[in-house]
């Protein structure tokens, strides 16, 4: 049974001895707790549902008196966030999924192949890789992120040149392939990770029947392992749309202006020093920056979980 | 092969393998081949650089000329400099609140959720999700939230005067000294449903026939608990500090948009202050050194972890 399972199994504690009283502490700490992680949450969404006078002069936790979804509107169409010229979020909304899906896509690909190989066409050394892989998930990225300005500064000025001699840069210096590229090299050690413990557990004889078969390489991995990888694909590709989604630091390093992904443009948007700060507005677009991991979450909140584990309790 | 007669083939006892079998001998290490040269550059070749660089004089731009450890011995005597405080000295006084609140506020919430969710709890189900949502929102959005929560002109402080207690005073998210508090906060908000959801499983994996025992041997629930459940739980107790200590360390985005762009560098962290040194105040030397040492913290907490883990899996 996997860590995740183990959370939504039922508890076998003995609760003969507990007293009513004890009962009633237990429930009333357990409501009070998750009040607590609610509230937060609650007086976004009530604060972005308000006028900003209402919000200025009342109180954060009364209900709003005149129900507003101006906030909304202007946060998503109007806003203007920093010194860009575009207006409102949704173009970054926009950047950030131009972003994610491709390198969730590929990340998840290539760490299911490389699965595939670490635990059923293992070469000597196969340890040591996998080591090294795993180290890759838990470096803080500011120990990379000089070389990366100075590799995707090279990228660029290719793609300049390219521009000059053909017109088009093929992608070169383009920020929304730069983060994809950042997020699929520091996304591999997870996702290989995921399937490698995945396929750890994968019978081996199917793999060597199919292969007395005749089966090839891929021809097993696309007839026997893929078929039976629904859970892990889903969790790995959960995990990477929440992580890449919610990615700041290469985002604000890599992609300026117009080019940012949402969370970049929301931390511009509530930091804007000029003008009356909009709380509302801010609420507003911060919720539709959580919107897609947040469903996600109440969609596929076990998947998410077991993802979670995963990348928690190694091995 | 064609021409192959059936008592040579019964000669050769074990054939030359074919091209086909040739082939397939080496097209897994071909497809594992790519994403471990993109770790190896990417990772392992970056974190090289990045050593290098922090020998060199570099500033706005990347430098060769080596200057051996002058910069760190200039990290080494800002550790000491706390009249006026170095950004340095802020940095590492502020990991210390940070990461040491962070650390056992997380674990002492997610301990007792997990323990008062193990007793046979009604709506379990709806409890436990409650505690782990904040987990799918970028620490941006956190930030956004707590901000807002902490504001003593429109949040909590406004609040609780408008309720009829009006010497109440909350002012942390604006007063530069406190500021670094009410990261910790926000960071215990986001995180501690994950500590919940990792001692949760660790409990439901202690074997219910020992706790039948202390219950017939006459051991109260806490003593249970105390001298019993919790000592059961140790590797878990290992995990969730590792995991912690890590993120810690690794925070950036949360410091951010909690403090709004961490003003006077109030709320400076390691993880910032290689990011401004780097980026805004053209010392890259300096910055790539800070980011050596965030590496080497990190990899010390990380390295033996996994190689016992790794270790483990292997018996």
């Amino acid at each position: 049974m996997s860590a995740a399972d183990l959370i939504t199994s039922s508890p076998r504690r003995p609760t003969s001895g507990q007293s009513v009283i004890t009962r009633i502490v237990i429930y009333g700490l357990l409501l009070f707790f998750a009040i607590i992680y609610l509230v937060p949450l609650i007086v976004m969404v009530m604060t972005s549902l308000k006028p900003l006078d209402e919000v200025t002069g009342g109180n954060m936790f009364a209900l709003p008196k005149s129900l507003t979804f101006a906030p909304w509107i202007r946060a998503w169409g109007e806003a203007s966030i920093g010194v860009s010229d575009t207006a409102g979020i949704r173009g970054y909304f926009m950047n950030s999924i131009k972003m994610v899906v491709p390198a969730v896509v590929v990340s998840t690909l290539l760490g299911a192949l490389n699965g595939y190989v670490l635990t059923k066409w293992r070469f000597p050394g196969h340890r040591l890789v996998f080591g090294m892989m795993l180290f890759a998930c838990f470096i803080p990225f500011q120990s990379v992120i000089i070389p990366m300005a100075v590799i995707l500064g090279l990228l660029g000025q290719i793609g300049n040149q390219l521009i000059d001699a053909t017109g088009f840069s093929f992608g070169f210096g383009n920020p929304t392939v730069n983060l994809v590229l950042c997020h699929v090299v520091y996304g591999l050690g997870f996702t290989t990770l995921f399937f490698r413990n995945y396929y750890e557990a994968f019978p081996t004889e199917l793999i060597k029947a199919a292969m007395i078969d005749g089966a090839g390489f891929f021809q097993i991995f696309r007839r026997v392992l893929l078929p039976n990888s629904t859970p892990i694909i889903i969790v790995t590709v959960i995990y990477q749309f929440t992580n890449i989604w919610n990615d700041f630091l290469f985002g604000s390093t890599f992609a300026a202006g117009d080019q940012s992904p949402m969370t970049v443009a929301l931390n511009n948007l509530v930091n804007t020093s000029t003008g009356v700060v909009e709380y509302n507005v801010n609420m507003a677009a911060a919720i539709i920056a959580a919107a897609p991991t947040l469903f996600v979450y109440v969609v596929a909140g076990r998947y998410f979980v077991r993802g979670l584990m995963a990348g928690a309790v190694k091995g | 092969m064609s021409v192959t007669i059936a008592p040579i083939a019964v000669a050769e006892r074990r054939p030359r393998p074919t091209l086909r079998e040739r082939i397939q001998h080496f097209v897994p290490k071909l497809v594992l081949a790519p994403s471990f040269l993109l770790v190896l550059i990417f990772v392992y070749g970056f974190n090289l650089w990045t050593v290098f660089l922090s020998f060199t004089n570099s500033r706005a731009f990347t430098s060769f000329t080596l200057i051996g450890l002058a910069n760190y011995e200039k990290l080494w005597n800002w550790t000491f400099e706390t009249d006026p405080p170095s950004s340095w000295y802020t940095a590492i006084v502020n990991i210390g609140i940070f990461g040491g609140l962070y650390i056992v506020f997380c674990l002492a919430l997610g301990l007792t959720l997990a323990i008062l969710l193990d007793q046979k709890i009604r709506g379990e189900g709806i409890l436990r999700p409650i505690y782990l949502y904040p987990l799918a929102l970028s620490f941006i959005v956190t930030g956004t939230a707590w901000k807002l929560f902490l504001d003593p002109g429109i949040g909590l402080e406004k609040a609780v005067h408008d309720w009829g207690w009006t010497s109440f005073k909350f002012d942390w998210v604006v007063n530069p000294r406190m500021m670094i508090y009410c990261v910790a906060i926000a960071g215990v908000w986001q995180t501690s449903g994950f500590v919940m959801a990792m001692f949760l499983a660790g409990l439901r994996g202690v074997d219910g026939e020992i706790l039948k025992a202390a219950q017939i041997d006459g051991a109260s629930a806490y003593a249970t608990y105390r001298r019993i459940v919790i000592p059961i739980m140790r590797p878990v107790f290992l995990s969730a500090i590792i995991v912690l200590a890590h993120m810690a360390i690794k925070s950036y985005d949360l410091v951010l948009s909690v403090t709004g762009k961490n003003p006077g560098g109030a709320a400076e962290l390691p993880s910032t202050f290689m990011y401004s040194y780097t980026f805004t105040r053209n010392q890259m030397g300096v910055g790539s050194t800070s980011a050596v040492i965030m590496l080497m913290t990190i990899a010390a907490i990380m390295i033996p972890y996994l190689y016992s883990e790794l270790r483990e899996k292997r018996q």
